[in-house]
Formats: C-alpha cells, structure tokens, sequence
C-alpha cells in the first residue's frame, strides 16, 4: 500500500523507529515497548493509506506527505505564556487552561488544577499510573487505522488526565494545542483522558497554529490519537475548536469508550485556514443506557479538506446516540462526511440517528456525503440522512426587503443555518466564541 | 411620493402587468382590488424588487428617486415596506436580532449612527403595544411556527419598528380570523400619519371597513380600469368584477 514517493518518509519512520524502539526498551514499561513493536509491526505492513483503501477514497494524500519532514520539534515555542493565551482565548470562559506546545504539555504555561481528585501531567509521566495501565491503547483497533498504528509506535508526548470515581471538575478545562516549527515537522502527540465512575469534566480543545509558521514557511502534518473513557455514568461535554493556517495538515483521531449509563457530548468545529482535517471520531457505547451526542460544525474555505469520519458503535441494549454535522462550504473547498453507525446484534431498543446537511456557498465546492448504517439488532429506531443545498431565495428576499444587505443577509442566514449545532453548545462563552469565528470564517 | 407609469413587468416570460399608472401622495391609503391573477400581488413584488420578476417598460419612482434600479435592499432603506402575503420563516434568526439589523442596516444608510439597545428595547416595546403583537413572539426565531394571524402581525409589528415612507400591504387581510383582521387594522390606522403613504392590496372589500382608503383601484388584467373613492370598494362588493371585466374588453375591442 506504500506509495512511491511516500517512501522517503516511510523509510525516515523504520529509522525512527530503530531508535524510539532502544529508547523505549531502556526507558519505558515493557507492555509499552512491546504495544510499540506491535503497532510498528502493523504499520510496516498496511503503510500510509491510498485511495484505494474504502475510509481514504477521496483523499489522495500524496501531496501532504511528500516533504521532508524532521519528526522531533525543534526548540520550545517563542512565545510567551501571555501570547499563547491571548491566540487562544475565550472570551468570558472561566477555565482552566492548559498549554501543550507540539504535542508537549507545558505545565509552566498552565493553571494548575486544585485539588486530588484530578491527576494531569504529561503522557509521558503517567505510564506507571494504573488507568494508563489499564486503558492505553486498548481500543483503536490497528490494523485499520494507519495513522493510529504509525502514532501508537512513534508518539512522543501528550497529556494525560484521569478524574477519579465521582469527582466534578468546578471549571472547564480549557486545553490549548499549539503548532509551531520553522522547519517542516512531523508531529505525533497522543493523549489518554479516562474519567472514574459518576465523574464530571468539561474539556474544551483548541487548536491553533502558533505564529512561526503563519508566513507560508514551514509544514507542519500532525497525527494526533487521543483515547477517551468513560466508566460508568460518567459525563463529558468535550468541545473541539479546529483552526490553524493552510500549512498545517491533522489526522486527528479520537477513540471514546463509554460505560453503562455514561453521557458523551462532542462539540466539534471546524474553520477555513488548515489545509488538511481528517478527524476520526469513534465511539463505542459498552454498556446500557449510555447517551453519545455529536455535534459538528464545519465551515471550509479556500482549497481546504476536510473529511469527518464517525463511527458509533451500539454494542449494548437501551443506548441512545445523535449525530448531526453541519457544513457550509465556500470557495474551492472540499469536504467529506462518512458517517457509520453498527447497531450490533443483541444492542436492542437502540435510538440511534444521523444526519449531515451541507450549505454550498460556492460553485466550486464540493461534498461527498456518506450516511450508513449497519443493522444486526430487529427492535431498534434508527434513521440517517445527508442534504446538500444553497441559500433559500425567499427567505434572502425577505431579508433584502427589510433593508438588510446581500452580505448581511447571507451571514444571517449561515448563522441560522448552523444555529441547529451551535445552540446545542452548553457554555454560552464558548457558544459567542464559535459564533464569532463563523463571523471571521465566512469574511 | 409615489409615481408609477406604464408599468410592465412579466414573470416566467409571461406579461402580467401591461401598463400600470398610479400616483400616491404623503398621507394617502389606495385600496387596490382585483379579481384573481390580475397582477395585484406582482405590483407588490416589483415595488419591492423581487428578481423573479422582470420589468419591461416603465418607470416607477420614490420622491423622485428611481426605484426600479435599485436592489431591494436600497429600496427598503429609501422608505419601500412590503408586508408579505406569506412570510417566509427563518429558523435560527431571533425576531430581535433580525429587527435590529434591518434598523441598523437602514441607518447607516441614511448616515446615522446604530440605536443604542436602550432606545431600540423601549421602541420594541412601544411597538409591540401599538400593535398588540406579543412580546414572547419577539424573542423566537423568525416566524418560525407562527400561526398565520402571528406572521400578519409580525409584518404589521415590523412596519411599526422600520416606519417607512410607503408601506405596500400585500394580501394582509388574508388567513386573518375577524379579531386578528380587526387588531392589524388597528395598527395600520394608528402608524398613518400626514407624512406616509399605503398601498393596500386586498380581495375583498372587507379589510376596508377598517382602513379606510381615499383611493379605490381596480386592477384587471394587469391594468387598473377603475379608480374611485371607498365607495367603489362597496360597488364592486355588490356586483362582483364581472362587470368590469366586460367593460374591460370592449376597451380593448375599441
């Protein structure tokens, strides 16, 4: 499956690998070691994915892995803690905020979080703490996922964070995921959050492009694998805010197990600057009574791509999941949505619905819409569906006629369009913040 | 205020309106009545600058102003007010939020600074009382989930908020129960002033018994062949269109 002239790249990876493997063997657990060997193992046989692979068919990555990439950051980021914040902030949003530059948690940068009930440092810090132990990289399955598999062999760092049973965080935890290099980088951060029985957190991700490589310099291709669990009746309102300039590319995969009677909300959007966006977004629903909301907002701009892949997994009786994904697409953009729901065999008396609705600003965007679903239980309601449309003339008429500008009346109704996911968005700063962005999106 | 002359327009290549004249001054209401498909709602849309209609011939002008080449938008912010015959509904715009960008829009457009939310809060306010539109209906999105009687008032609510100089009632009385009918016409007679003008454009003869007009035009095959007083308004209740139709074609014969 190794593309030719990903090759070079592929060949730096054996390299790396020959290294991180001695490193890892001398400095990490031995199942960490043996995960890695395993993983790489994988990897050397399924390679960069083409599009002849089903889940890669409308995107030829070829163009984005071509460089030459170094894979270890360069020096810390130049900016200050203040900078870093300011590019990042939320306005009104009382949280805690958290740092991680290239994938590495800065804790100098960061507001401490009171308290014993939640551990945070870095990944690379807690491979002897039990919940590390117990849910690293158990969940993505390998063989499936080449990015994952390449990820889970040569990760560096990220963060890690494990609330314990019953515990509720008093802020969100405002994590802040800066970009930054001079030369061309390859970058794989990897996080693990697991969250006890009857705990509560609100995690609001920011991803932005620190400014070194804001001026057309240097690339920078991340492949970001976070795990997320929850035991049982657990809550996670987790928000992405995806943004960055056009010399960035993600794989950005994010794994959620969820337990009996858990809640898992994500809020995920997306705005016109990263060239690349591929997320992954899977969630299996382990036990009975557990709620999955997904929420997506894309608005793609310029000759962005963006490829939103889902999956929710009804493993088990009495679950209730709700996916809606929103897209408005302007300029040459392109943008995918795969969305799969498995309601397995045994999940009776599931709800599970989906649906993607798409708003074509452009004659020169494109979606590619895939709802599915996959059927093995006889007692459950399901539905899906994808739409893809422009602008109602009447009700653009209707704004007209009350005095109200081509362009005002457009952004009114963008606004309107998307308001179905962002008046979904729980925390009201978050919710300004979002609607501000579409605001600066759509300029 | 309002000069039309020779007004032709067509919609889908078909000719609906075939010479339309009619003057309007500051403080008048003319009634325009018509049987069916005679080109009512079509003046109303080409007033306002719907695209779906294509002007052919003709000049239509605001204070001298030619409105024709303007988009709706502009017309709007001269002092042009159309109240749908059905009001499109907007979910996801709040009916506050869509006010107060048409008022801003329209201000900076006549070079005055954006209303202070207190000075637009007491207006909305003052508004909704003057025409008995109800406050809960303000904050939801735009007409989304009105009953009919709820959009009509809206319209009535928003004519109050922008105050045009020339206000075109399309078919408002229509889908309007008699207290709903009664309340609209209430707001209407209390937003005339010496200063305003109204078209009202309406099938039956009973929306006048409320807003009373100088001026009664009867529109038929996309000109008006008749004009009288209110009274005429009465005839034309009695005796139907018929009549005007035959004289309408021994016109043409001519």
């Amino acid at each position: 499956m190794v593309k030719q002239i990903t090759n070079t790249l592929f060949d730096q990876f054996i390299a790396d690998f020959e290294l991180r493997s001695l490193i890892s063997a001398s400095a990490e657990t031995t199942e960490l070691h043996t995960l890695r060997e395993t993983a790489f193992e994988q990897f050397k046989q399924i390679g960069f994915p083409n599009t002849k692979v089903e889940d890669w068919k409308y995107i030829n990555l070829t163009p984005f892995l071509k460089e030459d990439f170094i894979t270890e950051p360069g020096d810390e980021l130049s900016m200050t803690r203040d900078e870093v914040i300011a590019k990042a902030k939320i306005k009104n949003l009382d949280a805690y905020s958290i740092v991680l530059v290239n994938g590495q948690y800065l804790s100098a940068l960061s507001d401490t979080i009171p308290g014993e009930e939640i551990s945070l440092s870095s990944l690379s810090a807690a491979t002897n703490q039990p919940s590390f132990k117990a849910h690293f990289g158990k969940y993505i399955p390998l063989d499936k996922n080449h990015f994952a598999a390449l990820n889970t062999a040569l990760f560096r760092d990220g963060l890690f964070i494990s609330i314990k049973d019953k515990a509720v965080v008093d802020k969100p935890i405002h994590i802040i995921h800066i970009v930054s290099s001079d030369n061309n980088l390859f970058l794989q951060p990897r996080h693990l959050f697991v969250m006890g029985a009857g705990a509560a957190l609100q995690i609001v991700e920011s991803f932005i492009s620190g400014d070194s490589s804001a001026m057309g310099g240097a690339k920078i291709f991340v492949n970001n694998v976070s795990e997320i669990v929850l035991g049982e009746r657990a809550k996670l309102q987790h928000y992405y805010i995806q943004t960055g300039n056009e010399n960035t590319s993600y794989i950005h995969h994010t794994e959620i197990v969820q337990e009996a009677y858990s809640l898992y909300n994500n809020y995920k959007s997306s705005f016109p600057g990263t060239g690349l966006l591929r997320n992954n977004l899977n969630v299996s629903l382990n036990g009975e009574h557990i709620e999955s909301h997904l929420y997506g907002l894309y608005l793609a701009g310029g000759r962005q791509l963006i490829d939103n892949h889902t999956i929710v997994d009804h493993l088990k009786p009495n679950c209730q999941s709700n996916e809606l994904y929103k897209g408005v697409m302007k300029d040459e953009a392109v943008a995918i949505f795969n969305g799969k729901i498995f309601v397995r065999k045994g999940a009776q008396k599931t709800n599970a619905f989906q649906k993607n609705n798409n708003l074509m600003l452009s004659k020169k965007a494109v979606v590619d819409s895939k709802p599915q679903l996959e059927i093995f239980a006889d007692d459950v309601k399901c539905s899906h569906g994808s739409t893809i449309g422009q602008f109602n003339e009447d009700a653009l008429f209707y704004l007209k006629a009350r005095g109200i500008g081509e362009e005002k009346a457009k952004a009114l109704l963008i606004h309107a369009f998307a308001y179905d996911v962002t008046e979904k968005i729980p925390i009201p700063a978050v919710k300004a913040y979002i609607n501000e962005l579409i605001e600066e999106g759509l300029k | 205020m309002l000069i039309i002359k020779n007004l032709k327009a067509s919609v889908e290549g078909k000719e609906i309106l075939k010479g339309v004249n009619l003057e309007i001054k500051a403080g008048e209401v003319h009634a325009i009545m018509g049987p069916n498909g005679s080109g009512k709602s079509t003046l109303a849309a080409v007033l306002a600058g719907n695209q779906n209609y294509e002007v052919l011939a003709g000049e239509v002008t605001l204070d001298g102003n030619n409105l024709l080449e303007k988009t709706p938008e502009d017309r709007a912010r001269e002092g042009v007010f159309l109240a749908f015959q059905y009001p499109v509904e907007i979910p996801g715009v709040s009916n506050i939020n869509f006010l107060r960008t048409a008022m801003n829009e329209i201000r900076t457009y006549r070079n005055l600074p954006p209303m202070e939310s207190k000075e637009f809060l007491k207006l909305v306010k003052e508004k909704q009382k003057l025409v008995e539109f109800d406050a809960a209906l303000t904050n939801r999105s735009l007409n989304e989930g009105f009953s009919g009687g709820e959009k009509k008032r809206n319209e009535i609510f928003q004519l109050a908020m922008l105050d045009p100089k020339l206000a075109i009632l399309d078919e408002t009385d229509s889908g309007l129960d008699i207290d709903a009918l009664r309340i609209v016409s209430n707001g209407v007679n209390k937003l005339r002033t010496e200063k305003n003008a109204f078209i009202i454009i309406t099938h039956y003869q009973r929306l006048l018994d409320y807003i009373v007009p100088d001026f009664v035009h009867v529109l038929y095959n996309g000109q008006i062949v008749k004009t009288g007083g209110k009274e005429l308004a009465l005839e034309l209740e009695e005796k139907g269109y018929d009549w005007l139709k035959e004289a309408s074609k021994e016109t043409e014969l001519v």
